[in-house]
């Protein structure tokens, strides 16, 4: 035991030393959540609308009225005729265009029919794709208030409901996200590095000489890293709801229990990349690479899963990313208690047991 | 005399390579065992066997008087061990490393606070204790390596070419360290490619091409080959290596 204590106050030392990495590990988490919660926003706000609408009548100017007071949109130009919509596109003055037909109001009332079109600059399709959902969202709720229910024809409503995320905040999506690649970046990354460190300093030779046991050397290694892991949950959560006002709407505990696990898997994952190479730059490129990579794109942060080819879709299921965010969109975001999540901590369980025991056995008690 | 080292054909193989072929020899308690050899000649190879880093492929061994095969754990405790890479924590201060290393050889608090207080004084590092090992020079970081690698009292110590890349008055303090150490009953395996440094052992074994071609005390050895010094012994031998240096 005091092998073992001697050795994780020296772990301690060696990052609390090296400041410079303190503080990144520290801030990451703080930043990555800002920069997805405010500059990488997905959500649509006050988009930049050109209308035309030559005759300016009484149900035009209501459609226009609307749209100008939803959040989602702005009305800056009334233009007169398409040059000046061209122009607005290409200046980046506005992203949609609405164009009424000339005497819109006479021929809703007289023909039943009247058209707009909708013109989105579409060069962010995700971002044309929502705001055109909300622009015919208010036309149809227009059209629904002036329309008379008439006996005989029959029609069809279909009313919407966003559910777990009303207003469609992207929050929701990226704060487990963030939380899955935080945690793999430093338990699986850092850790890598510091054995890797060992072994290019020589200092690994003079540990594999001593009586000091490997299972000991491996354990506090891992310590510091743990407690950082730990940091960087809170603190996500403690932003996540205070900053970017997303709930936990599930139990915390059986959220930070989940999370253990995952740091868990991750913290196997880095000592299986220590055990494969012998330089810091190698263990780095690897678990950057490696790892990275993979939790960004194949885990669902980004890109849902299910939109992925069968190929991708196969390969995503050994990113444990994907796994733990699952597990924490359902515990957090919609609440379900951690009975939803078993098949989710089965597989997460299953691959820290197989990580584990793969890189104890490689761990080199010798040295060739 | 105890036989505090004992080696019988002892062989590492890499392949079809064989690293050291067949050695065999005694270190005796208290004795300054000289380790010597070209670059490649499989010197490091051999310590690393008796140190439990390398596993042999044939022979037998002990290292204070257990079995390097059965019970690698208990040479582990007995031995000291110092490698030609400086490998002491350069983050740490200096009562640091020796209060880690204490407790990794399973030293009580107080025993690491009384030694310590008696190797800052003995070493005059007094000032030094509270500064990071990175702040040292080079000269210093060499002697608290040493003096970390004896700390526990070790039976045998391993040096591993010890002395390389200082110069040759830190080197000749350097073996005064090394003469306290066996005065205090610490017998000291030592591989080096100075050859002056070769005039300090008690006994010097030559190695060439993984094998024993010579094994004897300084003296006796420059009778044999009729030499002035160790160096023209060693040229003599190793003129018939085969192998191409490293």
């Amino acid at each position: 035991m005091k092998q073992l204590w001697s050795f994780i106050r020296k772990e301690f030392h060696h990052i609390f030393r090296d400041r410079t990495t303190v503080m990144i590990l520290l801030l990451m988490p703080v930043i990555q959540i800002i920069l997805f919660g405010f500059a990488l926003s997905t959500e649509v706000k006050d988009t930049k609308v050109v209308v035309i609408a030559n005759t300016n009548d009484d149900a035009t100017q209501r459609i226009i009225d609307r749209i100008d007071a939803s959040e989602y949109f702005d009305v800056v130009i009334m233009a007169h005729n398409s040059g000046e919509i061209n122009a607005a596109f290409r200046d980046g003055k506005a992203k949609l265009a609405m164009v009424f037909e000339d005497h819109f109001s006479e021929n809703l009332k007289h023909t039943g029919t009247a058209h707009i079109q909708l013109i989105a600059d579409a060069t962010d399709p995700n971002a044309a794709t929502s705001f055109m959902f909300y622009a015919s969202n208010i036309i149809n709720n227009f059209q629904q208030d002036i329309s008379q229910p008439q006996s005989g024809s029959g029609m069809i409503q279909p009313e919407v409901k966003m559910l777990y995320n009303p207003q469609m905040i992207s929050a929701f999506n990226f704060v487990p996200g963030v939380l899955g690649m935080i945690m793999i970046l430093i338990c699986a990354m850092m850790t890598s590095i510091a054995i890797v460190r060992e072994k290019e300093m020589g200092t690994m030779e003079i540990l594999l000489v001593s009586p000091m046991k490997p299972i000991y050397t491996i354990l506090s290694k891992i310590a510091p890293y743990f407690v950082l892991s730990v940091i960087n949950f809170i603190t996500i959560m403690l932003l996540s709801v205070f900053v970017l006002k997303v709930p936990i709407v599930g139990s915390f505990v059986s959220l930070f229990a989940v999370s253990l696990l995952y740091i868990f898997v991750a913290l196997s994952l880095g000592l299986l990349i220590s055990t494969l190479t012998s330089s810091q730059l190698a263990a780095m490129m690897i678990s950057g690479m490696g790892l990275m990579i993979p939790v960004m794109l194949l885990s669902g942060m980004i890109f849902p899963v299910e939109n992925m080819p069968a190929f991708l879709r196969f390969i995503s299921n050994f990113v444990p990313a994907r796994w733990y965010i699952d597990a924490v969109k359902t515990i957090m975001i919609k609440g379900l208690s951690i009975t939803a999540v078993l098949k989710d901590i089965g597989v997460l369980v299953l691959m820290g047991t197989v990580l584990v025991t793969i890189s104890l056995k490689k761990f080199k008690v010798r040295l060739e | 005399m105890e036989t505090v080292i004992k080696v019988e054909n002892l062989t590492k193989r890499f392949g079809s390579f064989t690293a050291v072929d067949n050695i065999s020899f005694e270190v005796k308690k208290g004795e300054i065992f000289g380790f010597l050899g070209a670059n490649g000649a499989g010197k490091t190879t051999a310590m690393r066997m008796l140190c439990g880093l390398s596993l042999p492929t044939e022979g037998k061994g002990t290292v204070a008087g257990y079995d390097i095969y059965t019970q690698p754990e208990l040479v582990k405790k007995s031995i000291g061990y110092m490698s030609q890479k400086f490998s002491m924590y350069e983050d740490l201060k200096v009562w640091e490393n020796l209060e880690l290393f204490g407790g990794i050889y399973g030293m009580s608090d107080e025993i690491i606070k009384i030694k310590t207080d008696e190797l800052m004084a003995s070493l005059n590092f007094e000032e030094e204790r509270d500064k990071l090992v990175k702040s040292l020079p080079l000269g210093f970081k060499q002697k608290l390596a040493f003096s970390v690698s004896i700390f526990h009292t070790p039976k045998v110590v391993f040096l591993d070419e010890p002395t390389g890349g200082v110069d040759p008055i830190t080197r000749r303090r350097f073996w005064e360290m090394i003469y306290d150490a066996t005065a205090r009953g610490i017998t000291v395996f030592v591989t080096t490619h100075y050859m002056d440094e070769a005039e300090y052992c008690d006994r010097v074994s030559i190695m060439v091409d993984g094998r024993i071609e010579a094994l004897d005390s300084p003296k006796n050895l420059k009778a044999t080959y009729k030499a002035k010094n160790m160096d023209e012994v060693f040229q003599q031998l190793a003129r018939k290596s085969k192998r191409k240096a490293d």
